[in-house]
């Protein structure tokens, strides 16, 4: 298992107590495998997300990634965060290179390979561009390039195209399952929209909130990954199925049982 | 004097507001207009004016005063001795120039807030810097920092004088106590504004604090440091006119309490003027350079 969650669970200390927000979490991803948590708000994705990125540290268990245990941030993990975060004095070119001279590459090698990966993102003639010429869906794919520079172990993605409208996001989708084909990269990513989970996973986790816990876990097996995908009806069964499962945790959050 | 490339957005309604209940009226046109939104050019609110406009009423602010003062010397209503007509400053500022007198005053005020506000530069800056990025280091300088901003700058005077006597280091000693607390607290402000998002990117792609620091905190707020700098670089200015005021063989403000001494207002005049173009200069010099040297900040003035 590339990305092993074992026991996960977290707690908060705030003002009113403490608050459990993910409880007994247990995930295993394999290499090349792209894999969706789906949840409401307060279903805590983003804050598992932030475990397994090393931003944040678990009360109890622990995240492995290639069999080591998540100590800290690193370039091994490639983040992508929903509002792009790219340095906005900084041209796309010195953005996709920035990661690796944080890590001391020197100067040709890292300006090959970020030319590289803005390549594969296509925007090898943005280079010199500044973000705030670029448009939402550009910085998202600057953002990933600048990820993928450091050639991390796996892809994690918090709710990427949210910030996005709906045309771009749907293009944007389209990109990130070509991307992941011709990469073969380790992907796990945190949304709330079923359609792009079914779209783009082989494997989806879905949580229920107030704690977050995982709930269901859903084998995504599409005949064929591409933008006709959603004229198959089975695609509209894994999103109808997934959308009853994300309303039945909203019910329950609602009313949450007792323990 | 509409401005063509701009919509005239004052007689569109504002969205959400029912025409009806709003009590609209037709125009003599045959338009659609709100009874409590006529259209307007001057009293647009929070929108922009036609720029013809905008430039006329800035000339106006100058030029109006400048009317105002030559007619009530004209027709001499206040006894010249205290207030001087444009013609007597100006000549009071040829006999002063041909001197080489007010260049030098000019050249020495410049000097001390030059020298003090680069000294309280230099070290509030950084400071300011890791009080922002370090709460530790916040905690521990905020107080104090903040005690001490409070203290009037120029109530130090008496004390200056007494410790380091009545030559430069007291007047450079005042900008630097006046200019030091303000901008590091002001710094560690802009630092406030860094988004989290962006340091954790930088940890994630491999940064440690230290390189997060210089190569991502800093570059950020830097126009935020310089627009600080603007802001206490004023307040420097009027510092060294005050510590001038009470001691000083040459200098703007020493020039202004010569010529009170001796009654000729004139001369105060012309001292008041060119201390106030100095100073206005400087501004705009910062917020053009602000402008040009970060294209990328979304901040707009």
């Amino acid at each position: 298992m590339y990305i092993q969650i074992n026991n996960l669970s977290k707690v908060f200390k705030t003002q009113q107590g403490s608050l459990l927000v993910l409880k007994d979490i247990n995930m295993a991803i394999k290499q090349g495998e792209f894999v969706c948590a789906v949840g409401a708000s307060g279903s805590g994705k983003s804050t598992l997300l932030r475990q397994i990125a090393g931003l944040d540290s678990p009360t109890t268990g622990e995240v492995r990634i290639d069999g080591m245990t998540v100590t800290g941030p690193g370039p091994d993990r490639g983040m992508v965060f929903q509002h792009y975060t790219l340095y906005p004095w900084m041209t796309v070119q010195q953005n996709a290179e920035f990661g690796l001279k944080l890590q001391g590459v020197p100067k040709a090698q890292r300006r090959e390979k970020a030319s590289y990966y803005l390549n594969v993102v296509g925007l090898a003639p943005f280079a010199k561009a500044l973000p705030k010429e670029l448009s939402g869906g550009m910085k998202q794919r600057v953002a990933i390039a600048r990820a993928l520079a450091s050639e991390p172990k796996v892809l994690l993605m918090d709710e990427p195209f949210g910030a996005l409208d709906v045309h771009t996001r749907e293009s944007m989708h389209e990109f990130m399952l070509d991307l992941w084909q011709r990469t073969g990269i380790t992907v796990f990513m945190i949304t709330h929209d079923v359609e792009e989970a079914v779209f783009l996973s082989s494997r989806i986790y879905t949580l229920g909130s107030r704690p977050g816990t995982v709930r269901r876990e859903m084998v995504i097996d599409l005949p064929e990954r591409n933008s006709h995908v959603k004229r198959h009806s089975v695609f509209h069964d894994y999103r109808d199925e997934l959308m009853d499962l994300m309303r039945q945790h909203g019910r329950e959050g609602l009313f949450p049982m007792a323990a | 004097m509409m401005d063509k490339d701009q919509p005239d957005q004052s007689d569109i309604n504002p969205p959400g507001m029912d025409q009806t209940r709003m009590g609209s009226a037709m125009t003599p046109s045959g338009g659609l207009q709100s009874k409590n939104l006529e259209p307007t050019v001057f009293w647009r609110l929070a929108e922009q004016i036609p720029k013809s406009l905008n430039w006329s009423l800035m000339a106006a602010s100058l030029l109006l005063p400048l009317v105002l003062w030559w007619l009530v010397t004209a027709v001499k209503l206040i006894d010249p001795k205290f207030l001087p007509s444009p013609g007597a400053v100006f000549a009071a500022f040829i006999n002063l120039w041909s001197t080489g007198e007010l260049l030098k005053d000019t050249v020495a005020s410049l000097w001390r807030v030059g020298v003090g506000f680069l000294i309280a530069a230099i070290f509030s800056i950084p400071i300011g810097v890791l009080m922002g990025s370090f709460a530790s280091i916040r905690a521990l300088l905020e107080p104090a920092f903040g005690l001490m901003r409070y203290m009037p700058a120029p109530a130090f005077i008496p004390l200056l004088i007494i410790y380091l006597g009545i030559d430069e280091a007291p007047k450079i000693a005042l900008i630097v106590i006046g200019v030091f607390f303000f901008n590091a607290l002001m710094t560690m402000d802009t630092v406030k504004f860094v988004p989290k998002d962006l340091i954790e990117s930088t940890y994630m792609l491999g940064g440690n604090r230290w390189q997060t620091l210089l190569r991502v905190i800093f570059p950020y707020v830097l126009p935020g440091i310089l627009d600080a700098c603007r802001i206490n670089l004023a307040a420097a200015w009027q510092l060294v006119i005050v510590a001038e005021l009470i001691a000083a063989n040459e200098g703007l403000g020493r020039r202004i309490s010569y010529a009170g001494r001796f009654f000729k207002t004139d001369e105060i005049f012309v001292g008041l003027i060119v201390i106030g173009v100095i100073g206005m200069s400087f501004d705009l010099l910062f917020q053009y350079v602000i402008r040009v040297a970060f294209r990328w900040s979304s901040q707009h003035r």
